[in-house]
């Protein structure tokens, strides 16, 4: 059984966040096998396997970069490498985030019969992004070599860019993973708002492209920091400015605050409406 | 058991409320609308009233009722897959709900995998895991076809390998549907075995079931819901008679 078997006091009134995250950790092992699940089932029947993961974000660069560089001709230098490693936080986020919005439907129907902590659900689908994202790194860089760009030493900063991107994207996924639990159209809102947000960041274009008047709907975005988190590493060869990183860093922790606090008071109330 | 004669589970005046809306409203966009013009009625339904109830350990306790009679809220609370909406339920030690044979199972995955899977949704690690699968192959008789994907399985095969990973615990208390003998004639003696075994080693069981006459030789004690309520709570016979006279004559 699981190390100390708990007595459950369901008059105990502790802060609900820190009893949410206390079964969390709990059943920090669930997490890592419904990872695994998603990993494997994916991979399992496919020709490539894990090829796809490395081979889609090529064919988007290939379109993206004919579309931006030759047919809407972008100023900007070594355009390929400009917007795939803009796209690597971005794709993180966008499939992170929609497979926790399309969760509740199979985490509710196991929740009704067995005690579970849904936030392992929403932690899963940032794991199994995680997983992802790390092996389209790989192609990424051979691009960024094959383009003619020197290997600098400010990639290694990347591991820690990923942590705080995943912070960021934990706090949005329980948000939207908790009020998808409730309200079915909450899934198509959120895709639409995806497609929006991902042209109000500077993911295809460069900011200096955007009229001034404008440029504020980019710096109120938390997005364009996490964005830059990993461009300036992998684009530009240096570390993220001290702007740059506390914009992310608190953009990230506020999202994880907001979004746990959320989920932790309103998951069982929405979560047991069946 | 280890913690004396402490109850294992108390249910203090525990009443469960569903909340229905008078009408569905499943889009956040009506939601919002109706949440404006203040028109979001609830209706409510009683699943389970004033519930009052202490079990020791290595109590034997059969759960009967009509259909609808609150029997699955019941163990819900227990479970602690609901939060009783009213009163206190206190449960001291490990429960593993018996109910959901196969609750994760992926036909993609292999025995293997599937056995992990289903053993962390119950709380347990990879490593606990793997140090129970030869024990759970051999019990479900399917040494090897351990790696291949359960999809290629049959039925009864499925269901073995369920039966034996969600019974190869150690938890203080059990949660027993009464369907839970499965397979053929032979594999069914065999789970009877498990589940008797259980009992001599005096865990405290919990059954729901239809069958009065399974819970005359699995239990010590019953007790009949009726309408949420506790009708009656005693010794498993005298609760099974008085509940076979009521279903007869209404």
């Amino acid at each position: 059984m699981p190390a100390a078997p708990p007595v459950y006091d369901s008059a105990r009134h502790d802060l609900r966040f820190v009893e949410e995250a206390r079964d969390l950790w709990r059943y920090r092992h669930l997490v890592v096998e419904l990872v695994r699940r998603d990993i494997t089932v994916r991979y399992k029947r496919s020709v490539l396997g894990v090829g796809w993961t490395m081979l889609s974000p090529l064919l988007q660069m290939l379109t993206m970069t004919w579309v931006f560089s030759v047919v809407l001709r972008q100023d900007v230098r070594n355009y390929p490498v400009y917007f795939l490693s803009g796209l690597i936080f971005w794709q993180f986020f966008a499939q992170a985030t929609g497979h926790a919005a399309s969760l509740p439907v199979d985490a509710l129907e196991m929740g009704k019969r067995i005690f579970l902590p849904q936030s392992a659900f929403v932690l899963s689908a940032v794991g199994v992004a995680l997983v992802h994202t790390v092996l389209s790194v790989v192609p990424l860089l051979v691009i960024v070599v094959w383009t003619g760009s020197p290997i600098h030493v400010s990639w290694l900063f990347l591991p820690v860019a990923l942590v705080i991107g995943a912070a960021f994207t934990t706090g949005v996924g329980l948000l939207v993973f908790t009020l998808a639990s409730r309200f079915v159209d909450v899934k198509e809102m959120y895709i639409i708002l995806l497609q929006l947000w991902f042209f109000v960041t500077p993911i295809v274009y460069a900011t200096k492209l955007v009229p001034e008047e404008y440029r504020f709907v980019i710096r109120y975005n938390p997005a364009t920091y996490l964005v830059d988190l990993f461009r300036a590493p992998l684009y530009n060869g240096w570390l993220p400015g001290p702007n740059t990183m506390a914009f992310a860093v608190l953009g990230s922790l506020a999202s994880l605050i907001v979004g746990w606090i959320f989920y932790s008071q309103k998951m069982e109330e929405y979560g047991s409406r069946f | 058991m280890a913690r004396g004669s402490e109850p294992v589970i108390e249910l203090h005046d525990v009443g469960v409320r569903y909340r229905v809306p008078k009408e569905a409203i499943a889009s956040l966009k009506e939601y919002a609308i109706r949440k404006l013009q203040g028109r979001i009625e609830h209706g409510e339904l009683r699943a389970l009233k004033g519930i009052n109830l202490t079990i020791h350990p290595g109590e034997r306790v059969g759960v009967i009722g009509p259909n609808g009679a609150g029997k699955s809220s019941l163990f819900k609370v227990i479970a602690r897959v609901r939060r009783p909406s009213e009163g206190r339920v206190v449960v001291r030690g490990a429960v593993a709900p018996l109910l959901e044979l196969g609750l994760g199972f992926h036909g993609e995955l292999t025995g293997r995998e599937n056995v992990v899977l289903h053993g962390t949704l119950m709380g347990f690690s990879r490593r606990d895991m793997l140090k129970r699968m030869d024990r759970i192959a051999e019990f479900a008789e399917l040494e090897s076809f351990l790696d291949a994907p359960i999809r290629t399985y049959s039925t009864g095969m499925v269901t073995r390998l369920a039966f034996a990973v969600a019974t190869d615990v150690d938890p203080e208390i059990l949660l027993v549907d009464e369907a839970l003998a499965v397979g053929d004639e032979r594999f069914r003696a065999k789970c009877e075995e498990r589940m008797a075994s259980f009992r001599e080693t005096g865990r405290t069981f919990l059954v729901v079931s239809h069958s009065l006459a399974e819970i005359r030789r699995a239990c010590n004690r019953a007790i009949w819901i009726l309408q949420g309520e506790a009708a009656m709570d005693g010794p498993a016979g005298e609760v099974c008679d008085a509940y076979h006279e009521w279903a007869q004559h209404g």
